[in-house]
């Protein structure tokens, strides 16, 4: 789960991580509050949207006036941002966050990870902070230093001195950044976060090191079992995709794409297959979906319905390998689906499993306009064949 | 001879009574698999399925003898589950529970370093098969058939089909090692075609990989290192699109390494066999082995 920039510098704050000083806005009005409470004659107002890349896009601004405040605050409010992290309908923003303007004297960048492959939180920073960090990390990569945290240890000083020194920081900065990075990994563990990002990570005129943006994504197995009620609270339906929202709420896992055939499939692994396949021979799919594994009729219906709910699907491939489900059951789903959706574009389905011949036959026998499959193949080959027919 | 499971393993479940635990416990009986107890604190001394059941895993393992366990409690509890077996004196667990949150897991990891003959299987994964032996995991068992060959799979029902395709050409299968799809988990690709390797009857390996991380480049390292058996490999996800993101992190740390076209060069580079459709597994490897 993503958080919103205001919402991640809220838990900077409870971990002693400096942030400028400022407040989010949900009017020009409040905008303005924020403004007047905060005093000096600059601020900067920033479009809160669970993307990155916004100040490319416009959806940062540094005003000189109340007034300017005002009208960029009313200009952005409303609107959807796009930028180069987003889709091309961008993120709403009903938010804005205003912030002290502050005397820049260099960008870093720091963050930090679970990663994979050392099984460890590693910390990421650079002296080239600011937009351009991922052209920085693919053409010069030396100029990223990382550090890997032992998990029964925890992070130590010397890592901090190691990522300060590197940075080109003097004595008193790389202090203040083993502040910030100790502050990181305390929040990172206790609040299961799975990425933390301060970009940039500014030295003020004085000297000082500032958190200017703040990222967090938080583990959504940790939210799913519980243990992180504050957190879940700064869920923002708004920002996520609609269908996706939706598929969520029936255990469906869903991302929609921008081809014609829709598929339905049990397992993340066999529907990315699936979708492999419907490429190999010539088709596009619509969307990922993984139906999971306790498919049952009202979850069958409800991808269906999912699937359908995209103008641009025009056949819909069913790959389902029945491990402990038995077929015959899943057979019953797809029947009832197909009778109470009403789909009216080329079925195909591939079963697989306990009691297939069964399920099989039920399809068979349903009076339906279902294609049958033999494999994974032969599936996408039919799919694709009956689309380009119908077109 | 197998990997890691066999006729004799004496096999016990953490979550033994709950829905899942009882469901697949059923199961795996009917299979033949020596399930020889349970675990579910609070209930020690009652019996479930005919078999008794224990407070803690160390009392399981002092009654039974038990050497390998399968765990079915819920996320927030699974970490706390394989510690316990770990401890307990459990030596092969496999964990099928999905969604354990990812800190969980990292310490987890690290506290195995201490244990060193135990072995952990996924978590977020169907299990591990030794067909007609012993199944401790959630996969159909009909599907599998004893044979030569050797799988192991980071995708649930994705290894499924790789299965299936090994028993419709006639091969069989050795030992089946579902990994889990999780970001940390136990035993690796590597780890498991070490065992392959060295087992008499695995004739050749079938390997399913997914996008994301660099687990198979480091499988594709090794085959070409160690491994003389011919090994069929399939990566799922070349279409899968890049997934949203915020902030450049993980693009940064994967120096845009793991997508499904490197997994299939680095396999490739390494004498790998690799097929671009699950469907055309079980022909490749009949092809490989004559």
């Amino acid at each position: 789960m993503n958080l919103h920039e205001y919402q991640s510098k809220e838990l900077f704050s409870e971990y002693s991580i400096p942030i400028p000083k400022g407040d989010v806005a949900a009017s020009a009005d409040e905008a303005v509050a924020v403004a007047d409470k905060l005093g000096g004659s600059v601020w900067v107002v920033k479009a809160q949207v669970h993307a990155g890349g916004r100040g490319k896009a416009g959806g940062v601004k540094v005003c000189k006036s109340r007034d300017e405040v005002r009208e960029y605050t009313q200009s952005i409010l409303g609107t959807r941002l796009v930028t180069h992290q987003t889709d091309d309908k961008g993120m709403p923003v009903n938010s804005v966050m205003v912030e002290q303007g502050l005397d820049i004297q260099s960008e870093l960048y720091l963050g930090a990870l679970v990663d994979r492959s050392s099984k460890r939180v590693v910390f990421m920073a650079s002296a080239a902070g600011g937009m351009d960090i991922e052209e920085v990390a693919a053409t010069e990569p030396e100029k990223i230093v990382t550090v890997a945290v032992n998990p029964v240890a925890g992070l130590q000083a010397f890592q901090c001195r190691q990522v300060g020194f590197a940075l080109g920081l003097d004595g008193n900065q790389v202090k203040q950044l083993a502040k910030v990075m100790d502050g990181l990994y305390r929040l990172f563990m206790a609040r299961d976060l799975s990425l933390i990002e301060i970009n940039p990570l500014i030295v003020t005129g004085e000297g000082e090191l500032l958190a200017l943006d703040a990222k967090v994504n938080v583990d959504d197995n940790a939210i799913e079992v519980g243990r992180q009620k504050a957190i879940e609270a700064m869920y923002d339906p708004s920002q996520e995709d609609p269908t996706e929202v939706e598929a969520a709420e029936h255990n469906l896992n869903y991302i929609t794409l921008d081809g014609n055939i829709g598929c339905m499939v049990n397992g993340a692994g066999l529907a990315m297959a699936t979708m492999d396949v419907v490429k190999v021979h010539g088709g596009e799919p619509a969307n990922f979906l993984d139906v999971g594994g306790g498919t049952n009729t009202e979850r069958v219906t409800a991808a269906f319905k999912l699937i359908l709910s995209s103008d641009s699907v025009e056949g819909v491939l069913v790959n389902i390998f029945g491990g402990i489900v038995r077929c015959d059951m899943i057979a019953e789903g797809i029947i009832a689906a197909v009778k109470e959706v009403g789909v009216n574009v080329p079925v195909v389905v591939r079963l697989e499993g306990t009691n297939v011949e069964q399920g099989k036959a039920m399809l068979r026998d349903s009076g339906l306009d279902l294609i049958a499959a033999d494999d994974l193949s032969d599936a996408a080959q039919k799919m694709v064949a009956a689309v380009g027919k119908a077109a | 001879m197998s990997i890691l499971v066999d006729k004799d393993t004496k096999v016990i479940v953490q979550g033994f009574t709950g829905k899942q635990g009882t469901f697949h416990a059923t199961q795996a009986l009917e299979y033949g698999t020596r399930i020889v107890g349970g675990v579910t604190p609070g209930r020690g001394g009652e019996t479930h399925l005919d078999l008794p059941i224990f407070n803690t895993v160390k009392d399981a393992v002092r009654e039974t003898g038990a050497q390998a366990s399968m765990i079915y409690v819920p996320g927030g509890f699974a970490a706390d589950a394989i510690l316990e077996a770990a401890e307990g004196g459990i030596k092969v667990i496999a964990c099928i529970t999905e969604g354990i949150p990812v800190l969980d897991m990292l310490k987890v990891k690290a506290a195995l370093a201490y244990y060193d003959d135990v072995r952990l299987i996924g978590p977020n994964c169907p299990g591990i098969i030794t067909p007609d032996d012993c199944k401790i995991g959630i996969m159909p068992g009909h599907i599998h058939q004893k044979g030569r060959i050797g799988i192991v799979s980071r995708s649930g029902t994705l290894t499924y089909e790789a299965v299936k395709q090994t028993t419709d050409a006639g091969l069989g299968q050795s030992t089946c090692v579902g990994i889990g799809g999780d970001p940390i988990q136990g035993m690796s690709f590597v780890d498991v075609l070490e065992l392959f390797k060295d087992d008499p009857q695995t004739e050749g390996v079938v390997m399913v990989g997914e996008i994301g991380g660099t687990a198979e480049e480091e499988a594709a390292e090794y085959i070409r290192a160690h491994v003389n058996k011919p090994v069929v490999a399939y990566i799922a996800g070349v279409t899968a699109p890049p997934g949203k993101r915020m902030g450049h992190a993980g693009a940064i740390i994967s120096g845009g390494k793991g997508t499904a076209d490197d997994k299939f060069g680095a396999l490739e580079k390494a004498g790998v066999a690799t097929v671009r459709s699950p469907a055309e597994i079980g022909e490749r490897m009949k092809a490989l082995l004559g």
